[in-house]
């Protein structure tokens, strides 16, 4: 009996690395295919991505310039925001206002990302086209400050832990020899923490970079070699809804871009993440 | 407890109270130009008709043919006749299909409306704006016509499975499917007036209606096809100029296309018969161009003998068809 029931839960353990096994395998088989006709140089220099019209090209860059684009925005807000609040929240606030404070955070969170990305197209941007005259209706600013909006509470949260794990003797030790609230918080705690919140940076690049929705709507759909957030750009995780939600016929070299592109996030993603693991274990064996 | 088995016993009832024939769905994809007379006229028909449901689609024509012709859909909004191709793909699954014109379009050119200087614009130069040679070269406003602002140009048209696309492409360039990659593409028209009307440094092109639906946040461009003997000078899509043939190249009949098998089920007969009846005045509402009533006749006609195959030969998009042709059929 014991025995089945290990069988069982190995078998739901198993499942999810089999999946996972399963969708590498077909990105792997896929791109392979896609490489034997788009030579990898091509795919990495053509500053040009247009496989669906008469002069192909399938430079990756455009695609990987407007998602790096809205990423860094949404970090750029992001980071200041999540990281100052998990400062107040774990060294400032009393227990009371954490109690009330935490929970809106997570409401953040909880927002269907499709709801933020009409609020980017529909209020965002006309708002800051009053400010900004020459902004255009689709571009990568109005997404990636929404996208930042979202991130805050991940930043906030993986930020607060990291600085949970740090000792208190560290803070007793600076608040005996006189430190303020605020130096204790910001010249002894968050540089100790330093690994867990750059973790948590790094997870939090990895959740833009693979974001869909927002960009989606908000972003616009024209593949475009540029750092300019004014202007309509379309991201990795944008064009492959384009194609599947359009008429590609399987196995033509259009239907192979999806898993090109779909590679490229996974590796993206997949490098972050590793790095990430890799810093918290480093935290984790600090303290031991 | 016993109200929870009370509102339990309830639902299932109603379950059962369902009427037989409550399941009558008909099931329409493809054009983004054809779907507002599509979906005004299975919103009207849904309303007389309480146990009818329609669902209308917008994947464009391309992506509508590809489902219409696996079986999946009942009907397939196109805004050009089918291709060559899409029929040997009906042919070989086994589906045949009736060819119903329902109105007359005129591809609408729109810019911002603060966008003072292009008020009008030839071929030639739409041409040279929109062809393959142009991708990553055309870049200015100022690189079309000499005085134009040395500004960015911002595109915006339907993506490649728009029937639109493919008529545009070959009215203006010369050949269908040619066209510049580097533009904002979607299939759903309704992204591109939202992209045009908030950028004014915006060009596109879609159907007129959805220019008429949004006339205060866009404004239109006159096309000038440099041919006198249809019409002098540019020209806009105006309810006239299409009617009399002078809107060229870019006035076009749109179509729907029927299942032959889902012909025969009385509720899709309902739904066409409703579409060639009721469905002259919604056209117009919608902002399309509606045939004389003895065009609507002959496709009713056309219906009700099942006549099935495409009247253009199975040829794809045909440019310049004025109103006589289609009636002498």
């Amino acid at each position: 009996m014991e025995q089945a029931i290990g069988g069982a839960l190995f078998l739901c353990g198993a499942v999810s690395v089999l999946t996972t096994g399963g969708i590498v395998a077909v990105l792997i088989v896929e791109t392979v295919a896609f490489f034997r006709e788009v030579p990898l140089a091509q795919f990495l220099t053509d500053p040009q991505w247009t496989p669906l019209f008469v002069d192909k090209h399938f430079g990756i860059l455009p695609l990987v310039a407007g998602t790096v684009l809205t990423s860094a925005i949404a970090i750029l807000v992001a980071m200041p925001a999540g990281l100052l609040s998990a400062i107040y929240l774990s060294e400032f606030a009393s227990a009371k206002v954490r109690g009330a404070v935490k929970p809106l955070l997570e409401i953040l969170a909880g927002i269907p990302t499709v709801v933020y990305g009409y609020f980017a197209l529909l209020f965002v941007t006309p708002l800051l086209q009053q400010v900004i005259p020459q902004l255009a209706g689709f571009n990568a600013l109005s997404p990636g400050l929404v996208m930042g909006l979202m991130i805050i509470p991940m930043v906030s949260s993986l930020s607060e832990d990291a600085m949970y794990a740090v000792p208190q003797s560290l803070r007793e030790a600076a608040y005996a020899l006189g430190s303020s609230r605020l130096q204790v918080a910001w010249r002894v705690v968050a540089p100790a923490a330093c690994s867990g919140i750059a973790a948590s940076l790094l997870l939090a690049v990895s959740r833009a970079i693979g974001e869909t929705m927002i960009v989606a709507i908000a972003a616009g759909q024209q593949p475009r070699l540029t750092l300019n957030p004014l202007v309509p750009v379309e991201t990795l995780t944008a064009y492959i809804v384009q194609i599947s939600l359009g008429d590609t016929p399987t196995g033509t070299i259009e239907y192979k871009t999806i898993f090109a592109v779909g590679m490229t996030l996974f590796l993206g993603t997949l490098g972050l993440n590793l790095v990430s693991l890799w810093l918290r274990e480093r935290v984790r064996e600090r303290y031991a | 407890m016993t109200w929870m088995r009370g509102v339990l016993a309830l639902t299932l009832l109603a379950g059962f109270v369902e009427p037989a024939w409550a399941a009558a769905l008909i099931t329409a994809d493809g054009s983004s130009t054809v779907y507002p007379i599509t979906e005004a006229v299975a919103e009207e028909f849904q309303k007389q008709h309480r146990n009818a449901r329609v669902t209308v689609g917008i994947s464009g024509t391309g992506g509508g043919f590809k489902k219409f012709c696996a079986g999946e859909t009942d009907l397939s909004n196109a805004s050009r006749p089918i291709k060559p191709s899409e029929a040997d793909l009906c042919g070989k699954n086994g589906i045949a299909y009736i060819e119903l014109p329902v109105a007359f379009d005129g591809l609408a050119v729109v810019v911002h409306p603060s966008n003072a200087w292009a008020e009008r614009m030839t071929v030639k130069e739409l041409k040279t704006l929109w062809e393959p040679a142009a991708q990553g070269r055309v870049a200015k406003w100022s690189q079309i016509r000499p005085g134009w602002p040395e500004q960015e140009i911002h595109l915006f048209g339907p993506g490649v499975d728009s029937g639109t696309f493919d008529y545009f492409t070959e009215a203006v360039v010369g050949k269908a499917q040619a066209s510049r990659g580097d533009y904002s593409s979607s299939e759903d028209d309704n992204v591109l007036v939202q992209g045009i009307a908030t950028d004014p440094m915006a060009l596109g092109y879609f159907g007129v209606a959805y220019y008429e639906q949004n006339k205060d946040r866009l404004k239109l461009v006159a096309v000038d096809d440099e041919n006198a003997a249809n019409g002098e000078g540019p020209v806009l899509p105006a309810y006239e100029n299409i009617v009399k043939g002078t809107y060229q190249p870019l006035a076009r009949p749109i179509f729907i296309y029927i299942n032959r098998q889902a012909a025969d089920r009385p509720e899709v007969q309902a739904f066409v018969g409703f579409y060639l009846t009721g469905g002259r005045a919604l056209v117009e509402e919608v902002g399309y161009i509606a045939f004389p009533e003895s065009v609507y006749e002959l496709a009713a006609k056309r219906f009700a003998q099942r006549k099935t195959g495409s009247l253009f030969g199975g040829k794809g998009a045909t440019v310049g068809v004025k109103l006589e042709t289609i009636l002498g059929k």
